[in-house]
C-alpha cells in the first residue's frame, strides 16, 4: 500500500516535470561521463606506470669515435675504462638489477631493424654508433645514483633514463586528467543547483497535495519521500547513462581504436571500468539526494 | 482539549500583537464559535492550535501535551488527531470525492483495506453517497465543503477545527452545514469554529468566544453573535 503510493507519487511527479527531469538525467549523465573519464585517464596512467617503469633501463652511452662531447676528448672508450664501468656498475648491487652490455655491432643491427624501412640505414656507419650498458634499476626513481656516479666520466658520453622521457608523458596524461576532473566537479556543482532547482519547482507545484498532507498529519518523511525518490530516481538513469557511455569508451576507443594502434603499451582493463562504475553511481545519486534532501527541507517545512 | 496560558502571538513582521495575553480552556465534547472582526486574530488562533505558528509567549496546550515542548517530529501525530476545514475547501481538483478523502488515509499510510471500508462510511456521514466519482469541480460550493469535512473526520479526529467552513456558502447552504458540524459534535467530537456569521450563531446557540484586536472580549456559554455595529 505505501509503497505503492509513493511510487505512483514519484511516476506522477517524475512526468508532469518531464523537462525539469530530462534535464537533471542530462546533466548527471554529462557531468558523470567527465568524471568517470578522468578517473578512467588516471587508472590509464597508473596502468602505463606500472608496464613501463618495468621495463624503462638507465642507458650509458660511451664514447665512439666521432663523439664530441668534453669527456670524450680522449676519443672512443678504451678496454680499461669499460672495465672499469662495468665493474662500478656491479658494486651498486643490487640498486642495479641487470647489466647488459650493448656493443657497437649490435647497436648497428638493432639500428637496422628499427630503421630498416628508411634509408638513414644505409648511411650509418657501424663505427659511428656508441657501444652502451643497459642498466636496469631495482627502483626506478633512484636514477640519480647512477647519474651523478657515472655522467661526465672519461669514455662516457652520456647517461640517459627512460624514465624522464616517460615522465613527461606522464605529466601531459596527469594534466589532461586534471582538466577533464575539473570540468566533471564544475559540473557536478552546476548538477547540484539543477537538482536543488527542480526540487524548489517541484515543491511549489505541488504545494497543494503537500499542505494537505501536512494538515492531516503526514510525517515529514512521507511528504518528502517521493522527491527525494524522484531526484535519485533521475540521478539514478543519468548515472547508468554515463555509465554506457563509460562502457562504449572502453570497449571502442580503447579497445578498438587505441588498442590496436599503439600495441606498444598496456591499457586499462576492464577491472578498471568495474571499479569506476559504482562509484558514479553513488555519486550521482548521492550528490543529488543530498541536494534535494536540503532543498526539500527548507520548501517543505512542518 | 485545548488551553490556552497567557498567550501572546506578535508576527514577525507586525508591530501589534495578533493575540495578546490571551487565556482560556476549551473542554471535551465543546461546541465553540470564534467571533470577532477582521484581523482580530481568530485564524491566529486556530493556527496556534495546530502549531502551524509557535506563540511569542504563554503556553498552548491541546489534547494534553504542552506545544512548546513538542518536538517537531512529533507534530504529525498531533494532527491526525485534530482535523481541519477551511473557507476555501482546499480539495484536489485531479482527484474524485473518493480519492480526496482517501488521500488523508493514504499519507499516513493506512492500509487499503481499511481506506475501502471507512470512506464510504463517512460520504454517508456526510450525506454525499452516490457521488464518489465526481471531481471537485462538479459539486456544489457545499458539496465540496462536505467532502473537505469527510476528509478532516474521516480518521475520526478528537477535535475538529473550522477556519470560516460556512464563508463561501450561501445561507441555505450553510445551514446544512451547521448541520452536519452540530451532528459530528454530538458524535462526540470537539468542534471549534471561527465566523462571521451571525445568523448561524445566533440560531445554534452555543459557546462564543469574542476576540477583538486580540483580546478575549467576550466569553458565553450560549451566546449569540453580538451587537451590530
Ligand atoms: N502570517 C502572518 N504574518 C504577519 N501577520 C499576520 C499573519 N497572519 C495574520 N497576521 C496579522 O495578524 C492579525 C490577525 O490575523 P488573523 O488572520 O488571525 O485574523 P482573523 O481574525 O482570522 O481575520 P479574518 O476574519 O479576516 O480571517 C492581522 O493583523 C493580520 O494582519
Ligand atoms: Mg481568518
Amino acid at each position: 500500500m505505501r509503497a505503492e503510493f509513493v511510487a505512483s507519487e514519484v511516476g506522477n511527479g517524475l512526468r508532469r516535470n518531464l523537462t525539469m527531469t530530462l534535464a537533471v538525467i542530462i546533466t548527471v549523465a554529462v557531468s558523470l561521463s567527465l568524471f568517470g573519464v578522468s578517473l578512467l585517464v588516471r587508472a590509464q596512467v597508473d596502468t602505463m606506470k606500472d608496464f613501463w617503469y618495468d621495463k624503462v633501463e638507465v642507458s650509458i652511452f660511451l664514447c665512439a669515435k666521432g663523439s664530441d662531447t668534453p669527456s670524450c676528448a680522449g676519443g672512443a672508450v678504451t678496454a680499461g675504462q669499460r672495465d672499469q664501468i662495468e665493474a662500478d656498475l656491479e658494486s651498486l648491487r643490487p640498486l642495479v638489477q641487470d647489466i647488459y652490455y650493448e656493443s657497437q655491432a649490435e647497436a648497428f643491427v638493432r639500428f637496422q631493424e628499427q630503421f630498416s624501412s628508411s634509408p638513414i640505414a644505409d648511411s650509418v656507419n657501424e663505427s659511428a654508433l656508441p657501444e652502451s650498458f643497459r642498466v636496469k634499476l631495482a627502483d626506478p626513481t633512484q636514477y640519480d645514483v647512477v647519474a651523478s656516479a657515472f655522467s661526465g666520466r672519461p669514455g662516457i658520453e652520456q647517461v640517459n633514463d627512460q624514465r624522464q622521457v616517460l615522465d613527461k608523458f606522464f605529466q601531459l596524461l596527469g594534466g589532461l586528467q586534471a582538466i577533464a576532473l575539473i570540468i566533471a566537479v564544475v559540473m557536478l556543482v552546476v548538477t547540484v543547483l539543477l537538482v536543488a532547482n527542480t526540487m524548489r519547482v517541484a515543491a511549489f507545484s505541488r504545494r497543494r497535495e503537500t499542505s494537505i498532507m501536512r494538515l492531516v498529519g503526514a510525517s515529514n518523511l512521507y511528504i518528502q519521500l517521493p522527491f527525494l525518490l524522484e531526484a535519485a530516481v533521475s540521478a539514478g538513469i543519468g548515472a547508468i547513462l554515463a555509465v554506457g557511455g563509460l562502457v562504449l569508451a572502453k570497449s571502442v576507443i580503447i579497445d578498438q581504436v587505441l588498442a590496436p594502434s599503439f600495441q606498444f603499451t598496456s591499457f586499462v582493463g576492464w577491472d578498471a571500468v568495474v571499479g569506476i562504475a559504482p562509484i558514479l553511481i553513488l555519486v550521482g545519486i548521492g550528490l543529488s539526494g543530498i541536494a534535494a534532501f536540503l532543498t526539500l527541507r527548507k520548501y517543505l517545512r512542518v | 482539549m485545548i488551553l490556552f496560558d497567557t498567550v501572546t502571538k506578535l508576527y514577525a513582521s507586525q508591530t501589534h500583537p495578533a493575540l495578546e495575553e490571551v487565556s482560556l480552556e476549551i473542554e471535551k465534547g465543546e461546541f465553540v464559535f470564534l467571533v470577532g472582526p477582521s484581523g482580530s486574530g481568530k485564524s491566529t488562533f486556530l493556527r496556534l492550535v495546530l502549531r502551524e505558528e509557535r506563540p511569542t509567549s504563554g503556553n498552548v496546550w491541546v489534547l494534553g501535551k504542552d506545544l512548546s515542548r513538542l518536538s517537531n517530529w512529533k507534530i504529525p501525530t498531533l494532527r491526525r488527531e485534530i482535523g481541519t476545514v477551511f473557507q476555501d475547501f482546499r480539495l484536489l481538483p485531479n482527484k474524485s470525492v473518493f480519492e480526496n478523502v482517501a488521500f488523508a488515509l493514504e499519507v499516513i499510510g493506512k492500509p487499503k483495506a481499511l481506506i475501502k471500508k471507512v470512506v464510504p462510511e463517512v460520504l454517508e456521514v456526510v450525506g454525499l453517497e452516490g457521488k464518489e466519482h465526481r471531481r471537485p469541480d462538479e459539486l456544489s460550493g457545499g458539496e465540496q465543503q462536505r467532502v473537505a469535512i469527510a476528509r478532516a473526520f474521516v480518521n475520526r479526529p478528537k477535535m475538529l477545527i473550522a477556519d470560516e467552513p460556512t464563508g463561501n456558502l450561501d445561507p441555505g447552504t450553510s445551514v446544512g452545514i451547521m448541520k452536519l458540524l452540530d451532528r459530528i459534535n454530538r458524535m462526540g467530537t470537539t468542534v471549534v469554529m471561527s465566523t462571521h456569521d451571525a445568523q448561524i450563531v445566533d440560531q445554534m446557540r452555543r459557546r462564543v468566544i469574542e476576540l477583538e484586536n486580540g483580546h478575549v472580549v467576550r466569553d458565553q456559554s450560549r451566546g449569540v453573535y453580538g451587537y451590530v455595529r
